[in-house]
């Protein structure tokens, strides 16, 4: 494993994503569309809603973040690579496939990692400000801030192999990020299920998940370096 | 001791070929290339050459046959060391436009992991006329501009073989002039060059010695030998008017095979040496009271020999009605 090598591929993304409207755009809609909506709502709870809302999660519900923004920039890494022509350079160098794919993992995960925390605090400074003295300290427990804080990149390297997963089999952008979402719906339906109390949350549990996505999160990139194939993806016959 | 302080082949290939499913995209194909050489593969399009570079280059695995790159056996396991002592320049430059020239340049040098990146870096904008535009971003340059950062990017690892495919694919006249002083450049500096080019002007001016490909090699050889393998030498002779006894003047002449008249006052005679017969035809005809226009030597350029081959793989192809 060559670190020079997967940290010339993350340099070059991210020079690409600095340089690429759409995608900052990506980075910036969804989780703006994930504050304000609960922002919204918060904001105009009485204080009697504090006691019920303490014994919800509802800031768990941001999870969807990691578990979809990486996941669209992921989808097209792959794909957007294969239809300009740029795949084929970089393969015909040293590179690994297990190199290549990991420096495509850590692209979108330290921007998604990054925009994820700086909503979640964005998020607390408001609650605190302009909520309701009950309704903040009910919304904003310890070891939902915790979970939050620890379940980020788990979620969002999860979902970023299933993006490359999706970007290595196919070959046209918009069907690869359609896909991807599709993929991590069900992680997006857990964490509001969990949020909403209908699965509870409980220590177990969350040891229980946190451990399930380690392993999944290993597993992914083997599964996507078995998966990616040099001759398919440069000659599109098999 | 690396193959190429040995002097040993720079490449050898031994039956290579390649199948997808049914298709054959080439099949048999045995040659050796010499460090420093530049060799031609020429081909029309589909005839494999493409497919025979991707497969020297480890990008796919051959369905038949062994080759040796750069000294070393082409297997799987072999892919990162092979592709560190090569480059492939492809067809389609696939530069990351939205990087700068410089940016596109220091990515491929980390991914080599080349010492002193930046000098190495000057050095192959310099090769290629470059440096000045190194902060343009890629997607601002011109089709042949592209293709020479390409040409950089290939010669940033000082490759022990470079392949190109199709370098002057698309560009326009200037442009495919300045990639040819390039190779050409390259290649008196000892580069030993793979160029894949169905543009036989291309081969002709730039190769020691070409292959035709057409799924399978056709033939091999410096431009000239295959011109002097597939065409008798000519001799051509054009007098002010129709020559009253030729057959008299050409008989017994040194070497002569054969004549013919192909239109009036115009003689092609076949030979097996024009610098012996050229001086006896003249004499000849001086002596017979010819007057005589010019006596030339017909070149059959490389084109011929390259239509020849295809036309006949065509026709063994036909299958008759």
């Amino acid at each position: 494993m060559s670190r020079t090598r997967v940290m010339a591929i993350v340099r070059k993304e991210f020079r690409d994503y600095r340089r690429n409207r759409y995608m900052l755009v990506t980075m910036a809609v969804i989780p703006v569309i994930f504050l304000l909506q609960p922002l919204i709502y918060i904001l105009s709870l009485p204080p009697e809603t504090a006691v019920p809302l303490s014994h919800k999660h509802e800031l768990l519900y941001m999870l969807a973040i990691p578990a979809l923004v990486p996941s669209i920039i992921a989808a097209a890494s792959v794909v957007t690579e294969r239809q300009q022509g740029t795949l084929e350079p970089v393969l015909t160098t040293p590179i690994r496939r297990e190199e290549f794919l990991l420096a495509k993992a850590l692209a979108p995960l330290l921007p998604a990692v990054t925009v994820s925390y700086a909503v979640y605090g964005l998020f607390v400074v408001i609650i605190e400000l302009f909520a309701h003295t009950g309704v903040a300290s009910a919304l904003l427990q310890a070891p939902v801030i915790l979970a939050q804080v620890i379940f980020t990149p788990l979620l969002a390297l999860w979902s970023i192999w299933v993006g490359i997963a999706i970007s290595t089999r196919t070959s046209d952008i918009r069907a690869a990020q359609q896909l991807s979402v599709l993929g991590n719906l069900p992680l997006v339906a857990l964490s509001t299920l969990i949020a909403f109390n209908v699965i509870q949350p409980t220590l177990g549990l969350a040891l229980a998940f946190g451990a399930a996505l380690i392993v999944f999160d290993r597993l992914g990139w083997r599964v996507v370096s078995a998966m990616f194939d040099r001759e398919r993806l440069v000659t599109d016959t098999r | 001791m690396p193959d190429s302080e040995q002097g040993g082949a720079a490449l050898s290939v031994y039956g290579l070929g390649k199948r997808f499913g049914d298709r054959v995209a080439f099949e048999g194909v045995s040659f050796e290339i010499a460090y420093g050489e530049v060799f031609g593969f020429l081909g029309p399009n589909g005839a494999g050459k493409t497919t025979t570079v991707r497969t020297l280059g480890t990008l796919i695995a051959p369905s038949s046959g062994s080759a040796t790159v750069a000294g070393i056996p082409l297997t799987p396991e072999h892919g990162v060391e092979i592709r560190r002592r090569i480059a492939i320049m492809p067809e389609s430059p696939g530069l990351y436009l939205r990087l700068t020239v410089a940016e596109n340049l220091e990515c491929f040098a980390d991914l080599y992991e080349v010492p002193k990146a930046s000098e190495r870096i000057e050095r192959a904008l310099r090769a290629v006329n470059l440096l000045d535009r190194s902060n343009d971003p890629c997607g601002a340059l011109s089709k042949g501009l592209r293709q020479r950062v390409a040409l950089a990017r290939a010669l940033l690892s000082e490759p022990e073989i470079l392949f190109l495919d199709e370098p002057t694919s698309g560009l326009d006249p200037v442009a495919t002039r300045e990639v040819h002083e390039l190779i050409a450049a390259l290649g008196r500096g000892g580069v030993t060059i793979f160029l894949t080019t169905h543009r036989l002007e291309e081969a002709e001016r730039l190769c020691h010695r070409v292959a035709i490909l057409n799924t399978t090699l056709r033939t091999i050889g410096r431009p000239d030998e295959l011109r002097d393998q597939l065409f008798a030498k000519t001799l051509t002779v054009r007098t002010l008017g129709q020559l009253a006894d030729p057959s008299g003047i050409f008989a017994d002449l040194p070497g002569l095979d054969s004549w013919r008249e192909d239109g009036p006052g115009v003689y092609e005679l076949a030979v097996s040496d024009p610098r012996i017969s050229a001086p006896a035809v003249t004499r000849a005809l001086v002596a017979a009271g010819a007057d005589v226009l010019s006596i030339g030597e017909s070149r059959h350029s490389l084109e011929d020999v390259y239509l020849e081959l295809i036309d006949a793989s065509k026709a063994s192809n036909e299958v008759p009605v």
